[in-house]
């Protein structure tokens, strides 16, 4: 029988949520990495049990860590416990490293971005925020970091190595950080395109390329920003997140830090969808598994507060791809109700109706089997929650 | 051998309970402590200094005989005591965040 475990990122450890196909009952299991700030997991597409987990703190830097069981056991790449050096012969700890490519042979990076006073700033890695999985190698997986950089493994998470196309093609000095930092948060892989990636960066913009990562382009057209001198520049665009059309890859949708906005063409150009939305300023934004034009944004009442408006949390659905959007409220909270939803705290299966789930930074891990229709949560009480992701398993 | 005492989630990572200690070949000074932590445990490896500039992470601090010494040169000689196993260096993370 079908079923879906759901991986939930917490500012102080992960958590793994397992149900059958009807998604009514539910195992938890966790906090792994008790105490860590667990900002993304994600699942291979091709092999469901190896997962891929960022571990991070501010005291100890990163960490990277893999499991092959679904979440059962886990290891740092190359690193199993007990052993002095991995299978491969790595030596330990490199899967952890993460270190800006500044050789001449690829292109001499960019060495500083924008700082939040305008001035210019080296690049410093931080953390990895998002991991993508590859769609036809589980041993291939991409990384966003802060500052921004796209990585890749190649080898199930031993090394990394920076694409250092998307730092060097010329426009890095204007990009700069948002209030959660300038982190490279969106990755999708096209399905229709094995050399197209695209990928997010606040506050940059969206990317895109064609190439499989050596070279990029800015795909920003259509895109108004108040916050930057020109409104409609290039790149400086604070982009929350981006989301794809599964059976139409060239249909993405994007959450900016205002705005709803719609892209037919792969990006090249974008138009606004907000509609009859309360507010058009959030993070998160998603894409029905089945309905290329069925698409969920949780509303949050302005940059400055950070929370639903009028205390209720409310998912927002369209299924016209945005302009003409309805509430959704049966079991979510209408009342005294403040969370935020981050901006990778929202995923979908692929079961028949689809669900959707997204994560509070409250604690609260809701789930709609019937496609936004009705929400509840599957837990409660647990620390903020930074990423929600989900595989639907045979 | 030369006694470290790691944070707890270091300790975790290196898959250790209670202090570590390492044999350090030359002068001991918490430069080539860490180097020895380092080949012992090479999942510590970024941890605590970080893996591109080699950098103490700024939320960590060096103890050692009841003093600060984060800010002395990594190469400073350790104290006797250190070098001998009679006093552990303290790996400690600052008191900061929830």
């Amino acid at each position: 029988m079908s079923g879906v475990r759901v991986l939930v990122g917490t500012k102080k450890g992960a958590f793994i949520l397992t149900s059958d196909g009807k998604r009514e009952k539910w195992d938890v299991s966790g906090p792994h990495f008790a105490g860590w700030e667990m900002y993304h997991l994600k699942g291979s597409p091709v092999d469901p049990n190896r997962i891929y987990a960022s571990q991070t703190s501010g005291w100890f830097g990163q960490i990277i860590q893999r499991s092959d069981d679904g979440g059962k056991t886990w290891f740092q790449p190359g690193t199993p416990p007990g052993e002095t050096t991995g299978p491969g012969g790595q030596p330990k700890g490199e899967s952890n490293k993460f270190v800006y490519d500044t050789s001449r042979e690829t292109g001499a990076p960019l060495t500083t971005h924008q700082f939040y006073d305008g001035t210019q700033h080296p690049w410093e890695f931080k953390r990895v925020w998002h991991l993508e999985p590859s769609l036809s190698d589980p041993d291939m997986v991409y990384a966003g970091v802060e500052d921004a950089a796209l990585f890749r493994s190649t080898n199930g998470g031993k090394t990394w190595e920076e694409l250092s196309g998307l730092r060097g093609h010329g426009t890095g000095p204007n990009w700069q950080p948002g209030a959660g930092g300038m982190c490279l948060h969106s990755i999708l892989l096209d399905p229709g395109d094995a050399k197209r990636v695209f990928i997010a960066i606040s506050a940059a913009g969206a990317f895109r390329s064609d190439d499989g990562g050596k070279r990029w382009k800015p795909i920003n057209k259509g895109l108004k920003s108040l916050y930057i001198p020109n409104p409609e520049a290039e790149v400086g665009h604070c982009v929350h997140h981006i989301a794809q059309a599964r059976q139409k890859p060239e249909m993405l949708y994007m959450q900016k830090h205002w705005d709803v906005m719609r892209s037919l063409d792969a990006g090249e150009t974008w138009t606004e969808v907000s509609g009859n939305l309360p507010t058009d300023f959030g993070f998160v934004i998603d894409v029905n598994a089945h309905e290329p034009e069925t698409i969920y944004v949780v509303p949050i009442k302005s940059d400055g507060e950070h929370y639903p408006p009028d205390g209720k949390l409310r998912v927002y659905r369209s299924k016209a791809g945005g302009n003409e959007w309805e509430e959704l409220t049966k079991g979510l909270p209408q009342a005294n109700c403040y969370v935020n939803v981050l901006r990778d705290a929202m995923a979908v299966d692929s079961l028949d109706k689809c669900g959707v789930y997204f994560g509070t930074t409250g604690g609260q891990v809701y789930c709609s089997p019937d496609a936004g229709d009705s929400w509840a949560p599957i837990v409660h009480h647990l620390p903020a929650v930074y990423s929600v992701e989900v595989q639907t398993l045979d | 051998m030369v006694r470290v005492e790691l944070p707890a989630h270091l300790r975790a990572l290196a898959h250790v309970k209670g202090e570590v200690t390492v044999q350090v070949a030359g002068t001991v000074c918490i430069l080539s402590v860490l180097d020895a932590l380092e080949a012992k445990y090479p999942m510590l490896e970024g941890t605590i200094r970080d893996h591109g500039t080699r950098q103490r992470r700024p939320f960590l601090r060096f103890f050692v005989c009841a003093e600060d010494w984060s800010h002395d040169p990594l190469d400073k000689p350790l104290p006797e005591a250190v070098a001998q196993g009679k006093e552990p260096l303290l790996v400690v993370g600052a008191i900061a965040g929830g």
